[in-house]
């Protein structure tokens, strides 16, 4: 990936393109493997119904959160940065559960002789309910520099 | 914002104690080539990472000048425990009041970033209870509380600011 994005050809309302990731063990164990989060109610179906959820263990809220910086660097390349991410986890990620990232720019600016986006993010799942909602910045060339 | 304890509050001594107040530093391992590349694995499963994260060759020819690490990579993880630290401070309303036990949820958080982490970083963490503040919610008198952790790396250059948000009831 080089330049995929530059700021002059971004406006608010462009989408962020869709990223996906159906989760379930596979993808937890290895989080929990780099992150040393290995906690029951991500490995356990029995713990996690202890902990009230019906369908057993449940996804990390740090993978859907690397999901969200893995989205916004798909899209805008090596070459540019995430400068900011904010989020709520709001619903539990169930084994199984297909996420996507989805975004929409609300804003683009210069500051601190930086070229900025704003974007309105979340983490949809399968059925289309919204589990992390929040807000991103990314940081992006220009093609007058 | 109240910054009284008090019989309508939720703010412990604790709390007023340790407010602004950074706690112990803590400093991770350096990091390495083979830690960013596994965590990229992980994150991206079962997609192949970008090679920014494992192709040193690749990542000469960027910008970057070498492999860097994905914004959310972690450190910290896998430490040699001999003692845990302390927090900066309790947890805001952990444990319980007078007359009831609180309950909690996260409140989720925002994490702004510096200079990328690259092979070789050793980055020092630490934090500090930031501010508070109350208000009647519909779970009934709620205590917000800003709890900021900060990452730097060996040459002082930010890292990572991390706002959380605990909610107390």
């Amino acid at each position: 990936m080089a330049n995929n994005v530059y700021f002059e050809d971004v406006n608010v309302g462009d989408k962020l393109p869709e990223w996906s990731r159906k989760t379930d063990f596979m993808n937890w164990n290895r989080y929990a493997a780099v992150n040393d989060e290995f906690i029951y109610i991500h490995m356990d179906d029995e713990a996690g119904r202890k902990a009230l959820n019906e369908q057993g263990a449940f996804g990390m809220g740090n993978l859907r959160y690397a999901y969200i910086v893995n989205a916004l660097q798909a899209w805008i390349g090596d070459e540019a940065e995430v400068r900011e991410i904010g989020c709520q986890f709001r619903a539990i990620n169930q084994k199984n559960d297909v996420l996507t990232v989805v975004g929409t720019v609300t804003a683009t600016e210069v500051v601190d002789g930086e070229h900025r986006i704003t974007l309105d993010i979340d983490v949809v799942n399968q059925k289309g309910e919204p589990t992390c909602p929040g807000h991103a910045v990314v940081a992006v060339p220009t093609r007058t520099a | 914002m109240s910054e009284q304890a008090g019989p309508e509050t939720l703010v412990t001594a604790d709390m007023i104690e340790r407010k602004g107040v950074w706690g112990v530093e803590r400093v991770s391992p350096p990091v390495s080539e083979a830690d960013i590349r596994k965590w990229a694995i992980a994150v991206y499963w079962p997609e192949t990472p970008p090679p920014i994260f494992w192709d040193a060759a690749y990542a000469d020819g960027t910008r970057w000048g070498g492999i860097i690490a994905p914004p959310d990579f972690n450190p910290f993880a896998w430490p040699i425990v001999t003692e845990k630290p302390k927090p900066a401070a309790k947890p805001a309303g952990s444990g319980e009041t007078k007359t009831r036990k609180l309950r909690g949820m996260n409140g989720g958080q925002v994490e702004t970033y510096g200079v990328p982490m690259r092979p070789g970083d050793v980055i020092t963490a630490r934090n500090r209870l930031r501010d508070w503040e109350e208000r009647e919610t519909r779970l009934g008198h709620t205590l917000f509380t800003y709890s900021e952790l900060e990452w730097r790396n060996q040459d002082g250059d930010l890292v990572k600011r991390r706002v959380s948000t605990a909610i107390r009831y």
